[in-house]
């Protein structure tokens, strides 16, 4: 990764989008960096498209992220990790939840929503780790626990330890709502854990291109 | 933001470095001037700074009717010599430039701050503008910070210009300063009492003649103004290593410029007009050629063009938009007759648009509903999240412009209506909080020229479309205490709307909705329909029982589909030919119950009363069971 780090968070109003991007954030604060964070959301609570910026690093200069520049695209909803793709730089890596949120426009039947969003990232050259978060936040018992399992996911692959991030999140529901600490500690090592999975699984397909080529 | 996270807020102290967007860092600044009265109409996205002002004590805030109004408030105090301050959005200046224009004769006491938010590239808006325009149009100073902290700083220093030289000052801000985050480190309160208002006719009272004698000094005002911005701070030049181009450049665009050109040398105008030309001239010698960078017109480039400095600026970059690192790079390149880099080349791939829609049990889905149901019908919309009306499912709004042109413009639909229109009905729709800021005069308008109008009066007690701030419609004032409220079927009587044309209805009883709106747009004189039920975002949102669909009686109408809530959710679609032979479209349905709040608006059109409450569904399911 080059001096500064970009990080874009995207998904559909009141996902918590916004929310995972200043932990992030926060995170990055606590080690030390300059930070700028922006977001594209119009009118997000509307349902519409969220997309957040987070650069961080020595100095921050333009708050937004350049196209196919972002070392990291995490994806709260699989059409949204598609729809921003071309952001990452070519070496970068796709965190993508399959769980989908089919808008009115779909239902309508005036849009089609995309086969497979994650093979299609994939056929077109990102490297993706994918992950079903809506179903592992469901299974915990919220689906609002999502974010803390799209934070856990991406923990392993920033450029400071996943517990720095951990611990950001724990402090902050410590402050507003503790019953709720133990619940995020358990999807946020969720999330790790589905990510760390779909990276072996990745892997071991690449070994199997590798081994048939 | 929550009213709950508003009064968790406590000022931090001096010299902590906080994650700010630049409405909160502009918020702190306020509080530490000493300014003792804030005033704002809620916009996007200039919203969070009255949010903010008003979480810090010693500061009397308020939300204001209209934009006009706020200034004129915040205006005062400045005349009792009270350090005042007043925000709003770029449109919000257009509704309260009259003020302006005359303010800057008077000029202030106590120091008074305007901040004005451009919503460049149009995330939330009616219009591109640039509000740099006014510091030309009422000669008063404009000052750009690029990021959080200088927010803050410009702030700060805003007051003590505005003092000094007893002149309004603009704070132009625009998106990407009001909700970009970043660090800032803030410094200490410091308390200013109001000197009190000195009786000064020849200063305050602006007749013509004591206008014409202070235009003058006005005028004299903006020489010093200028000669201030060629030795302020404010103005800095950076000196780079690679002199082929050197950037003139003030705003957000500054940051974009310095990550793009790190070696060239920059002229950053954060005190942008009065234009500092001798510093330009200055900075001109040392590099080949200037390239102004602004957004979003061209105001510096065109002044230095008539001071006869050589600059490229719109002539290369684009008119409208927000610039950024990859639109400057390009355009540079070409300039220079270098390669073109070619990062940020992939395509987007293709994905449905998710445009916003109206939430799950929003009040107004009963009346856009009932509105695609009437025919025959012109609807004139306003500015608010029934604007959304005009999109799928509904189809039903034709026009909307700016805050309460509803009213006006449904007048001059009739008034001004051709002959294939003989018998359309025209319908106006708007907003609680619209009405107040901007539609009341035109109802008057309506009303007094004897126009044949239906106005739909949507009250959710809310300013709904940035976030549900309250206003005189709610009862509720800016901190959430009770306020006097307006009845708003009293008000729209007092103008003159016969009593028998006045109707108060719930938005979510189609039948009678709908009865009523077909009734009153027969009527040829104006009637007004309020409807009552609240924004689903505010605390007076109170949640039923959640729906769901019993999978074997839906018949795959879609009538549900046609309320446009987004709980609903189509789970497949089919076609049947009909013993007439016309073919028709089926789509099969589910309710996200998680999501629904059991509005009902959907159980009305279903045909084979296929939706029922989830719990009843539930113990019917359990009773199956037990058997």
């Amino acid at each position: 990764m080059s001096e500064t780090t970009n990080i874009l968070v995207v998904g559909i109003g009141g996902q918590g989008v916004m929310t995972a991007t200043e932990i992030l954030a926060e995170a990055a604060i606590a080690l030390g960096h300059d930070v700028k964070k922006t977001e594209v959301a119009g009118m997000a609570q509307r349902g519409g498209v969220v997309s957040s910026h987070l650069r961080f690093g020595p100095r921050v200069l333009s708050p937004q992220i350049t196209p196919g520049t972002a070392d990291l695209l995490l994806g709260f909803e699989a059409a949204e990790g598609m729809r921003w793709r071309h952001m990452l730089r070519p070496a970068g890596l796709a965190l993508m939840n399959t769980g989908r949120l089919v808008p009115p426009v779909v239902d309508l039947g005036l849009c089609d929503y995309p086969e497979d969003p994650v093979a299609s990232v994939r056929a077109a050259g990102t490297r993706v780790y994918a992950f079903d978060a809506s179903a592992i936040a469901k299974e915990l018992g919220d689906s609002r626990l999502g974010n803390t399992v799209m934070l856990g996911a991406i923990s392993d692959h920033l450029p400071f330890s996943a517990e720095v991030l951990e611990h950001c999140i724990l402090k902050r529901f410590a402050a507003k709502k503790p019953a709720l600490v133990e619940l995020n500690r358990r999807a946020f090592a969720a999330g790790r854990e589905a990510a760390g999975q779909a990276a072996q699984a990745e892997k071991s397909e690449e070994g199997v291109a590798a081994v048939a080529a | 933001m929550t009213a709950a996270a508003i009064k968790a807020f406590r000022p931090a102290p001096a010299q902590s470095r906080l994650l700010m967007s630049g409405n909160e860092a502009v918020s702190r600044a306020v509080w530490e001037s000493g300014v003792r009265v804030a005033a704002a109409y809620p916009g996007t996205p200039a919203t969070e700074m009255l949010e903010v002002v008003s979480t810090y004590p010693d500061i009397y805030s308020e939300w204001s009717v209209n934009e006009k109004v706020s200034l004129e408030v915040a205006f005062g105090a400045a005349m009792a010599g009270s350090r005042s301050f007043c925000a709003m959005k770029h449109v919000g200046m257009n509704v309260a430039s009259d003020a302006l224009m005359t303010m800057t004769l008077t000029g202030v006491a106590g120091g008074l701050v305007i901040a004005i938010a451009d919503d460049v590239g149009l995330s939330s808006s009616q219009n591109e503008q640039d509000s740099r325009y006014w510091g030309r149009f009422a000669h008063v100073p404009v000052l750009e910070p690029s990021d959080s902290q200088e927010a803050y700083e410009f702030t700060l220093a805003a007051f003590e210009l505005s003092e000094r030289f007893q002149v309004p000052v603009i704070l132009r801000l625009t998106t990407r300063i009001c909700h970009v985050k970043g660090l800032v480190t803030v410094g200490e309160r410091s308390e200013r009492a109001a000197a009190g208002f000195k009786k000064e006719v020849a200063r305050w009272v602006m007749v013509p003649g004591a206008a014409g004698r202070r235009l003058p000094l006005m005028y004299e005002r903006e020489r010093k103004l200028r000669a201030e911005s060629e030795v302020s701070a404010l103005n800095v030049v950076e000196s780079g290593s690679d002199r082929r181009v050197g950037f003139v450049t003030s705003g957000p665009a500054y940051m974009h410029v310095r990550e793009s050109f790190p070696d060239a040398p920059v002229l950053k105008l954060g005190f942008s007009f009065p234009v500092p030309f001798e510093k330009v001239r200055t900075f001109a010698a040392l590099c080949d050629q200037l390239v102004v960078v602004e957004e979003v017109e061209p105001l510096i480039e065109t002044e230095l063009k008539a001071q006869g400095i050589a600059v490229s600026g719109k002539d290369i970059l684009p008119q409208s938009g927000e610039l950024s690192p990859n639109v400057l790079k390009p355009v540079v390149a070409r300039l220079l007759g270098e390669p073109v880099p070619e990062t940020g080349k992939t395509l987007p791939m293709p994905v449905f648009p998710r445009p916003p829609t109206m939430c799950v049990a929003c009040p107004h889905l009963g009346v856009y509903y009932t509105l695609a149901q009437l025919r025959n019908v012109t609807i004139s919309g306003d500015i608010g999240c029934y604007t959304l009306g005009f999109g799928h499912p509904w189809n039903a709004l034709d026009a909307c412009i700016s805050m309460g042109a509803s009213m006006g413009m449904a007048l001059g639909l009739d008034k001004g209506r051709g002959e294939s229109d003989k018998d359309k009905k025209i319908v106006a729709v708007i907003g609680d909080s619209t009405f107040l800021h901007m539609g009341m005069q035109g109802l008057l308008d309506i009303v007094y020229n004897r126009g044949n109008v239906t106005v739909l009066l949507l009250d959710n007690r809310a300013v709904g479309m940035t976030g549900g701030q309250n206003n005189p419609g709610n009862g509720r004032d800016i901190h959430d205490n009770e306020a006097p409220r307006v009845d708003f079927a009293t008000l729209v009587k007092a103008l003159g709307v016969r009593e028998e044309r006045v109707h108060v209805v719930d938005p979510y009883e189609l039948p009678t909705l709908f009865k009523t709106l077909r009734e009153e747009t027969k009527i040829p004189e104006p009637s007004v329909i309020i409807t009552n039920q609240p924004c689903v975002l505010i605390k007076d949102y109170h949640k039923l029982k959640p729906f769901t669909v019993i999978d074997d009686k839906c018949t795959g109408c879609g009538n549900c589909v046609d309320i446009g809530c987004p709980a609903i959710h189509v789970t497949r679609r089919d076609k049947v030919t009909k013993a007439s032979g016309r073919e028709v479209d089926l789509s099969f349905v589910r309710i996200e119950t998680a999501a629904c709040t059991g509005c009902g608006l959907c159980v009305q059109p279903c045909a084979p009363d296929a939706i029922v409450h989830a719990d009843t569904l539930t113990s019917v399911i359990n009773f199956a069971k037990k058997d």
